[in-house]
């Protein structure tokens, strides 16, 4: 069998392997080949970051205060993206509020309190599906709950597309993100540290409040920066619920604007990519540059959050 | 606390426990149960949210403008096969783009990279995928568009084309496929590796031959998810594949088309609305149905693959 089988190709194999040349032509291809694609991956990165910044780091220097002043405008010589960072500020805030202890709350339960029982299962798939729903659906449904149906409470002056309605909206779409990284933050506290617990007479709660948390507190903060970092950049779900005007109402802090039109930077970028004027096109190249450097910033801090206290059991 | 118990005699009193503490215990338990209990309530209020407008549109509109010449809502003309059409073609030339790029980098950061190297590119790969949306449709116009599309066609093809929004989405979707497939690549044990090493195999036959076929669930997984996105992604063919106006039934990439997520972008943001009759406006619902459906059935799929690698290994 060993000597039938040989062919002229395996003997040529062997001929080259003992005569010590080692290099295979196709072996040094293929690996060529395959961080060619990782190249040209990131390449893509460079290229994206080099054509934004040519145009923005100019006109940011130059103009800096006219762009970072100024609200949305038609004209050119007075447009800017003052709005739609302010706006992405409150937004954050919104998901800091509300998206951050909600999903906290649902990945306890599921990991804690929760049985394997089908309701138990259910509900775990289901996040798992809302995590892979498109972010324009998400748009409509805050469209259809937030803005139609309860739009005297949330903006009765804009016909609901609001502030606040932009707030929920972003919150319930990175829910389930969050839900998902603190149950996985959850699972990787070891079940002895629960016993512990448990054996000296504490009540779930109490378990989870002293011991469970603190030690999953890096990863869930991690999963909550990255969740950030996601509705930061997100604007489908926004154009849905009204945010391309390009307005917000800073009258009266931001109580009061709560419930009055609303921006944010990515749909600024938007419209100021969809105008027909170069100089306006270049104000989106300076929001994207703005907007890319908060992003990385975040995902930054998150990255250190979890080399720092990243712990082995 | 503990000398107290000691110190008493044991009752049925004691071992009840202090109901201020068990109320508590409760409390907890319903609060984390309805956070819990919230995503459930996302996904049936996005279901009914979508069935309302899409039963208001069915019953608005003549039924046989839903297979005719095109996605024209001002013409009242609701096409079908125009925008999953466009939807499909965009969403294949992304995987052309996005399946070579990021299975050749997830191969080459699993089986080739050194530990270190590979330290410092996933994290980077992971900030590719941070980069939002609408910077990508703003360096689709900017640049693929003019620089390589009509660059390699000529310039008789329009600015707005499907063909560089399908690049754009297909960069996009490219490092989601990269992570998914490498944890799949990863997870082969490493037992397999080591005996094909033994049998003489080289590092390639190794990685297509014994790796890859021992992932090849997981790299489907990621491949589905990637195409899943792919059909999702809203901002990018909004600003950059030309169907802001409505599109005729087109089957060639070169020419502007409209895509489902695109379509109700530009219903939503008014331009295709301000003309259009009763029909125009719920039709973003049912366009929406037919979104979520679609991504919904190609999530599972990816989930059943990814439990099959979770039964094997």
């Amino acid at each position: 069998m060993a000597i039938t089988g040989i062919t002229e190709a395996t003997r040529a194999e062997v001929a080259r392997s003992l005569t010590g040349k080692r290099r295979d032509i196709r072996e040094t291809l293929f690996s060529l080949v395959l961080l060619l694609t990782l190249i040209t991956a990131l390449a893509v990165l460079i290229v994206l970051l080099f054509n934004v910044a040519r145009t923005a780091v100019p006109l940011l220097m130059h103009q800096g205060g006219r762009v970072l002043g100024n609200d949305y405008s038609a004209l050119p010589q007075n447009a800017g993206i003052r709005s739609g960072l302010i706006g992405s500020i409150y937004l954050m805030i919104f998901v800091i509020l509300l998206a951050v202890p909600l999903g906290i709350c649902a990945a306890i339960y599921m990991e804690e309190y929760a049985r394997d029982t089908r309701l138990a299962r259910f509900i775990n798939t289901n996040i798992r599906n809302l995590a892979g729903v498109p972010a324009i659906v998400y748009g409509i449904f805050g469209f259809a709950v937030f803005a139609q149906l309860l739009g005297s409470v949330t903006g009765p002056k804009v016909g609901g597309l609001s502030l606040l309605t932009g707030g929920l909206t972003i919150s319930l779409m990175v829910l389930p993100i969050v839900i998902i990284t603190t149950q996985e933050a959850l699972r990787s506290v070891p079940t002895g540290i629960r016993e512990g617990g448990f054996g000296v007479g504490a009540t779930r709660w109490e378990v989870i409040r002293s011991h469970v948390l603190p030690n999953a507190a890096p990863g869930i903060l991690t999963g909550s920066v990255l969740a950030m970092a996601r509705a930061l950049g997100e604007t489908a779900p926004l154009i849905m619920v009204g945010a391309v005007t390009g307005f917000l109402s800073t009258h009266g802090g931001p109580l009061a604007s709560l419930r009055e039109k609303f921006t944010a930077l990515p749909t600024l970028i938007f419209t100021y990519t969809k105008k027909p004027l170069p100089e306006l096109q270049d104000l989106a190249a300076a929001a994207i540059l703005v907007l890319i450097l908060m992003i990385f910033f975040v995902n930054l801090t998150a990255i250190l959050l979890r080399n720092r206290y990243e712990r082995k059991w | 606390m503990a000398q107290a118990v000691i110190s008493t005699p044991i009752t049925a009193e004691v071992l009840r426990g202090n109901p201020a503490r068990l109320r508590r215990e409760r409390r907890m338990r319903a609060l984390f149960f309805s956070a819990a209990l919230l995503s459930v309530l996302i996904s049936i209020g996005i279901v009914l949210s979508l069935l309302g407008g899409t039963i208001d549109f069915l019953r608005k509109v003549d039924l046989s403008t839903l297979w005719s010449d095109g996605w024209l809502p001002r013409n009242n003309l609701f096409d079908i096969k125009t925008i999953v059409v466009g939807t499909l073609i965009v969403a294949l030339i992304a995987m052309v783009v996005a399946a070579p790029l990021g299975l050749g980098a997830a191969l080459y950061l699993s089986e080739y990279a050194t530990p270190r190297a590979r330290r410092y590119l996933k994290p980077i790969i992971e900030t590719l995928a941070s980069i939002p949306s609408v910077v990508l449709g703003y360096f689709a116009i900017r640049v693929i568009s003019p620089e390589l599309v009509q660059r390699v066609f000529g310039s008789q093809v329009p600015l707005f084309n499907m063909f560089a929004a399908g690049i754009a989405v297909g960069l996009l979707v490219t490092p989601l496929v990269a992570s998914v497939a490498e944890d799949a690549l990863h997870a082969v044990p490493h037992a397999l590796r080591e005996a094909s090493f033994g049998l003489g195999a080289r590092r390639r036959s190794t990685s297509m031959r014994v790796v890859f076929p021992a992932a090849v669930s997981g790299i489907t997984a990621a491949l589905i998810l990637g195409v899943s996105r792919a059909i999702g992604e809203t901002m990018i063919v909004a600003i950059v594949a030309g169907g802001t106006g409505g599109s005729l039934f087109t089957l060639n990439p070169l020419k502007g088309g409209q895509t489902m997520t695109a379509a109700i972008a530009a219903l939503a943001t008014g331009s295709d609305q301000v003309r259009g009759t009763d029909a125009a406006y719920p039709s973003l619902f049912f366009v929406g149905l037919l979104l979520f459906a679609l991504t919904l059935g190609l999530n599972l799929l990816s989930e059943g693959f990814v439990r099959r690698v979770r039964r094997r290994f």
